[in-house]
């Protein structure tokens, strides 16, 4: 066990962190203008690109840096030493690159992940149904075998990005089978295809950041199945431990942010003297540290292993529910201007938090992952 | 960086879990626990064989192998439930020696320790409870050559059988200035040892009354007045052990209710196919989990000395004193009537976590030196 970094590790660390310091901007937890944050943070995710901060474990062959695990988390430790805003592309990033590299042909490797890391091309991801919730499987997108392409239709619900996305990882399902995990295929789809419509879903913060998407007769060429057709849930499955993995990591990154940013806004309105409000803000920081520190065991186990273990649900778990407290203390220490105005992000915050017990893996389904797949209890389905 | 332990340290796992799967089983911890000191000779002898006594004391003074070593036994032994007084010397008297003893201190003591041949303890805390400085108020006078020492002690870990004491008094001030630290062999004159009813059968707290004891020169450690600094380090050593003991005994409930659950039938299926039984499951999974993070991270910080050694122990007993306790409750609750029972290994689960709960500073004092951290 040695938490010191090496010689190597700290020139990165170093230059990590004094790029970060010329180039970072601020915290845009504040900024509630959907659109300027989208344009700011991709401008962000193309400045960290060009400077070879964008990817670092992904191979270098692709316009990843070709780093490791550690360089990875070397660079998020100083994005929370930064305080800095994350990439726009986080959906590419922690998930749609991933199952690229672990899934893809070397053309799509080579297509797909370079537009992808500079933020060219943002991705989102087309799993949840009006009747497909956690029960992915139960999802009924078509996708037809056309010959040199399949027709889509169907429609895909709780989209992030889709807006905005120039790709969709889409789930679909190719046939009907006694086992409904079997006879699904797994499709790259161009938003910009005829057909797609994509139409923005007002969530309860006031905002549409989520989407609808429907598919009328797309067309997908077949050179866009990732992984082999009929087989899709295994590729569904591999996304969806980097979603709870990978950007478990990142999830576990943003905690430290959000905690030290917290604990700075309770300072700011004086309300450090208070020993509830200290014992929570305390409390707060101290879970926020349990699970970075949950991650770097975790990242032991990817090292290992390569992919991440469900275990990884750990993180996403903690962190959603974490978020949530934050966010409601921040609002809480301001009173009743914590609700009001349009300068408090936390406003926003409070709102946008229900929701990560709900997206990527409810808290239930997390809870049942952990209770199956780690503890080996029977499964309640 | 690496988040794991070595090879041997795997190895020194799985040796010392069989050896207290063998030598320390369930029948063994409650005939202890029933005796007066809790204490074996035997098996402490074995375990002094085994090494253990001799993990984290410096090689110079008998000892061999690491803070790091010391932190798998511990949590292999809080996972046994391992009675008597091997968290006191190993956790609480030993860094205080290592921290503040004089060269002749540390040959005699540490020698002892590390040898199997002493067992010993630190009398911190007071009637009032409290684990900051300011708590020290038995005090320490100069008198005929040496110092004597008038007041209560309360809480004192197996001080019953203890060879060594290391006594926090106070000679001057107050809060931080003026703590001095004594090393007090056997039993002196006026020092009288009175146990508690303890919460936790497993590990004794005693009351020690200090009326006129005098002590000689040489028992001073260190410098007077200046015993904070040292025994702030050996409070950190020893919070982060006593949270290694806890993540045993956390873990172990974890996997004991987890079996329960896979086999205990109801409406004909298995309880933990319930998710109002397999959440709660998967939430001491979550607690466990994060306290050994937070933990083996802080055992890592007090070897290395980094310089967050304070805080980082200050994070993993607030987390883990709230977990253990919240695990070792659902448990009995998983467990539902029979964990209720005096015949299951529940409650001296239970009963140990909350004992550990308030040794060293409880959730809330951690926490508050989290918030001080903070600047809040």
């Amino acid at each position: 066990m040695d938490f010191d970094l090496g010689e190597a590790e700290k020139t990165f660390r170093d230059e990590v962190r004094a790029w970060l310091k010329a180039n970072a901007p601020k915290s845009d937890a504040a900024e509630s203008d959907q659109v300027k944050l989208i344009s700011n943070r991709r401008a962000w995710q193309k400045k960290l690109y060009e400077a070879g901060y964008v990817g670092i474990t992904w191979p270098k062959e692709y316009g990843g840096r070709g780093g490791d695990f550690m360089d990875q988390l070397i660079f998020n430790d100083e994005m929370i030493v930064a305080q800095a805003p994350d990439p726009i592309n986080v959906i590419g990033l922690g998930m749609g690159g991933p199952v690229v590299i672990t899934h893809g042909t070397e053309e799509q490797k080579k297509r797909y992940l370079p537009p992808l890391l500079s933020a060219e091309e943002i991705w989102c991801q087309g799993f949840s149904e009006p009747n497909a919730g956690s029960d992915l499987s139960g999802l009924q997108t078509r996708a037809e075998d056309k010959g040199d392409h399949y027709l889509v239709n169907g429609q895909k619900v709780w989209t992030t990005l889709a807006h905005i996305a120039k790709w969709c990882m889409l789930l679909t399902r190719e046939r009907t089978e006694a086992n409904p995990r079997h006879g699904l295929t797994y499709l790259l789809v161009d938003m910009e295809s005829p057909g797609v419509e994509v139409r923005p879903l007002v969530q309860i913060t006031g905002d549409a950041e989520f989407n609808e998407i429907f598919f009328k007769d797309v067309k997908v060429p077949k050179s866009q199945v990732l992984g082999e057709p009929g087989e899709g849930w295994a590729v569904a499955m591999t996304t969806l431990l980097h979603e709870r993995g990978t950007l478990g990591m990142a999830l576990a990154t943003r905690a430290q942010i959000t905690a030290a940013e917290l604990a700075e806004h309770t300072r700011k309105l004086g309300r450090g003297s208070d020993p509830l409000v200290r014992q929570k803000v305390a409390q707060y920081t101290i879970e926020a540290r349990a699970l970075q520190l949950n991650g770097y065991r975790a990242l032991t186990a990817m090292k290992r292993n390569g992919i991440p273990g469900p275990e990884g649900s750990i993180l996403k778990l903690m962190w959603s529910e974490l978020n949530q407290r934050m966010a409601e203390t921040a609002v809480d220490v301001a009173g009743a201007a914590g609700q009001v105005g349009e300068t408090s992000g936390w406003k926003y915050q409070f709102l946008r938090s229900r929701a990560n017990t709900i997206e990527a893996g409810t808290s239930e389904v997390l809870r049942n992952i952990l209770a199956e797949r780690v503890l080996g209890l029977p499964r309640s389905r | 960086m690496d988040f794991a332990f070595s090879e041997e340290q795997e190895m020194l796992r799985r040796s010392t879990r069989d050896f207290l799967a063998k030598e320390c089983g369930s029948k063994v911890v409650r005939k202890l626990m029933e005796q007066p000191d809790a204490y074996d000779p035997a098996l402490w002898k074995k375990m002094a064989g085994l090494g253990w006594t001799s993990l984290g004391i410096p090689e110079q003074y008998g000892g061999a192998g690491t803070f790091l070593d010391l932190i798998v036994v511990l949590e292999e032994c809080g996972r046994a439930l391992l009675p008597g007084p091997f968290f006191a010397t190993m956790g609480l008297a030993v860094p205080a020696l290592i921290e503040a003893g004089t060269e002749a201190q540390k040959k005699e003591a540490l020698g002892a320790i590390a040898e199997g041949k002493a067992r010993a303890t630190l009398a911190f805390t007071e009637p009032s409870g409290r684990w900051d400085a300011s708590g020290v108020t038995l005090t320490a006078k100069p008198a005929a050559g040496g110092w004597r020492l008038d007041g209560v002690k309360q809480f004192v870990p197996d001080a019953e059988g203890a060879d060594y004491m290391v006594v926090a008094a106070r000679t001057r001030g107050e809060g931080e200035e003026g703590i001095s630290l004594f090393l007090v062999k056997g039993r002196p004159k006026g020092m009288s040892v009175t146990q508690l009813q303890t919460l936790d059968m497993t590990r004794r707290w005693s009351e020690v009354r200090f009326d006129g004891v005098q002590v000689e020169g040489d028992a001073l450690m260190g410098a007077a007045d200046k015993g904070w600094a040292p025994l702030k380090r050996a409070l950190e050593w020893g919070t982060a052990s006593l949270c290694a003991e806890m993540v045993g005994g956390t873990q172990k409930v974890l996997e004991d209710s987890t079996e329960y659950a896979k086999t205990r039938q109801q409406f004909g299926k298995p309880i933990g196919i319930y998710q109002a039984v397999s959440h709660k499951l998967a939430d001491m999974l979550v607690l466990s989990e994060s306290g050994r993070s937070a933990t083996y991270y802080a055992a890592w910080a007090v070897e290395a000395d980094a310089p967050d050694r304070s805080l980082a122990s200050s994070m993993a007993k607030a987390y883990v004193s709230d977990a253990y306790r919240k695990v070792a409750g659902d448990g009995i609750q998983v467990h539902g009537g029979i964990g209720f029972t005096w015949e299951h290994d529940m409650h001296l689960y239970f009963k140990r976590a909350k004992a550990s709960e308030v040794t060293l500073g409880d959730a809330t004092y951690h926490r508050e030196l989290v918030a001080q951290s903070l600047d809040l």
